[in-house]
């Protein structure tokens, strides 16, 4: 009698762990990837945003990798990226609306950028690569993963912009009085988008020369 | 391979679906998302007037606070008076009224078109047993519209405090108008000149002090936000200059 034992893999085995954890670092999205940019620059004035908008675009990861998956057997190539786009653009239309519903004042700081979800190239680039050949948890776990690897770059920077651009951290006053009674002034060029460019440069360049297997050879 | 067939009926039922659950959500969320503007919009009122509010208490200070909504036409008469949840006089509320259209078909009258006769809403606030008259604005910035409420004291030349809201005015620059280092600058300014003229407020690049603007009727421009100070300094005056016949009016009283 032959035991064929069908092996099923544990929800966290080191393959899908891998799958959450790579894009936090070495995999990461925007730094390493450089995908994402776009809302990277406009929506890390402040942090309570640029936290809304992670969270955002983690759901619209997830579940359009988790619906796009489920699906992968029956959308006919030819028309998959459609389908992919219909999938996302529906998600994103929720989101807008839920935001528009239940933050209202984070959805008007947002304006535009929600929509601009739909033309992330982290979410189409994952559908495409990852969960049109993978199974839905897998998929799911890697929408979860690149979605926090985005939101985490965008948190640091948000962070830096707010407290050296307005003093302030998620809205409250963290810079002591006596700075400024000392003549010191927030920067107002952080609050422009090209700070956030230095500030996501900076970070890939600490990250680089941490990981030097990041480092491209010329 | 998959026939044509499959293709369409694929594509018809996922699109039919689609539309579906966003028509569910779109007709779920209505209601919260209307409120929510409605009580940005009272929120403003209120600041203008110098009335903290928070998103949960704005409706019921603006019940307690705003006693009175007027609208009056070109010619400065009432049509509508609103107080105490009931019609005074005519069926227009002030509250309902968007400023955007109004101001469009005043334009089209201008320009010898067509179109309905503009309405003006005033917000009447009574505290501390003051009146105090709040006029909404609305005109273009750099990039989109600007908007704003003026409040001003009981005679209706006082300012007693501004806010400034925008779509999206450059940050740092045009976008400090809604911010308190700009809006301070307006209580205690004048809107009429010591001969009862109108002389609306003027947003001065360069500062009032360097110009010879009389610092009642100016206030200090945004340096880097010309065209958004501009803007403000046009929608001011063409937003108050509808209510000058109807203020010079209740002075006759």
């Amino acid at each position: 009698m032959s035991t064929v034992k069908t092996e099923r893999e544990p929800m966290f085995s080191a393959k899908t762990k891998k799958l959450l954890i790579g894009p936090l670092s070495k995999d990461n999205p925007i730094t390493v990837q450089v995908l994402g940019i776009c809302s990277a620059l406009a929506v890390t004035v402040k942090l309570e945003p640029a936290f809304v908008m992670s969270i955002s675009v983690i759901a619209v990861t997830a579940i359009s990798n988790l619906l796009i998956s489920l699906l992968r057997n029956t959308i006919p190539p030819r028309i998959r990226i459609i389908v992919q786009l219909v999938v996302i653009a529906a998600l994103v239309i929720l989101v807008d609306q839920i935001l528009k519903a239940y933050v209202y004042d984070v959805s008007k700081q947002l304006s535009v950028f929600v929509g601009l979800i739909i033309t992330n190239c982290i979410i189409m680039g994952r559908l495409e690569a990852f969960a049109m050949a993978n199974k839905p948890w897998p998929s799911f776990v890697d929408g979860i993963g690149n979605g926090l690897g985005y939101g985490i770059i965008l948190i640091v920077v948000a962070f830096f912009r707010e407290l050296l651009g307005s003093g302030t951290i998620w809205g409250f006053h963290v810079m002591p009085k006596a700075f400024y009674e000392l003549g010191y002034v927030n920067n107002g060029l952080m609050i422009l988008p090209p700070m956030a460019l230095i500030v996501v440069g900076i970070i890939i360049w600490v990250q680089r020369s941490k990981n030097p297997d990041l480092q491209e050879e010329n | 391979m998959y026939s044509n067939g499959y293709i369409f009926r694929y594509a018809s039922i996922m699109v039919i679906l689609v539309a579906a659950i966003l028509s569910a959500a779109a007709i779920l969320l209505q209601p919260a998302q209307e409120r929510n503007v409605k009580i940005e919009k009272i929120q403003d009122i209120l600041r203008s007037a110098n009335i903290e509010s928070t998103t949960s208490n704005a409706e019921e200070l603006y019940e307690k606070y705003i006693v009175k909504e007027i609208v009056i036409n070109s010619a400065g008469e009432e049509i509508g008076v609103y107080t105490n949840g009931a019609f005074e006089k005519g069926d227009r509320r002030a509250f309902l009224i968007d400023l955007k259209t109004e101001l469009k078909a005043k334009q089209q009258i201008k320009l010898g078109k067509p179109a309905q006769e503009p309405v003006f809403p005033i917000f009447v606030c009574h505290i501390d047993n003051e009146d105090i008259f709040i006029i909404p604005l609305y005109g273009m910035g750099l990039w989109g519209p600007v908007w704003g409420n003026i409040a001003l004291k009981g005679d209706l030349n006082t300012v007693v405090g501004v806010t400034f809201g925008h779509k999206g005015e450059t940050p740092g620059l045009g976008a400090e108008i809604s911010t308190d280092i700009f809006t301070a600058q307006f209580p205690s300014k004048k809107l009429f000149d010591a001969d009862g003229n109108f002389s609306s407020i003027v947003v001065v690049k360069g500062g009032v002090a360097n110009s010879n603007i009389d610092p009642a009727h100016g206030v200090d421009g945004i340096s880097g936000g010309t065209i958004t100070s501009n803007g403000v300094s046009a929608m001011i005056n063409d937003c108050l200059e509808n209510y000058v016949t109807y203020i010079k009016n209740q002075k006759a009283i």
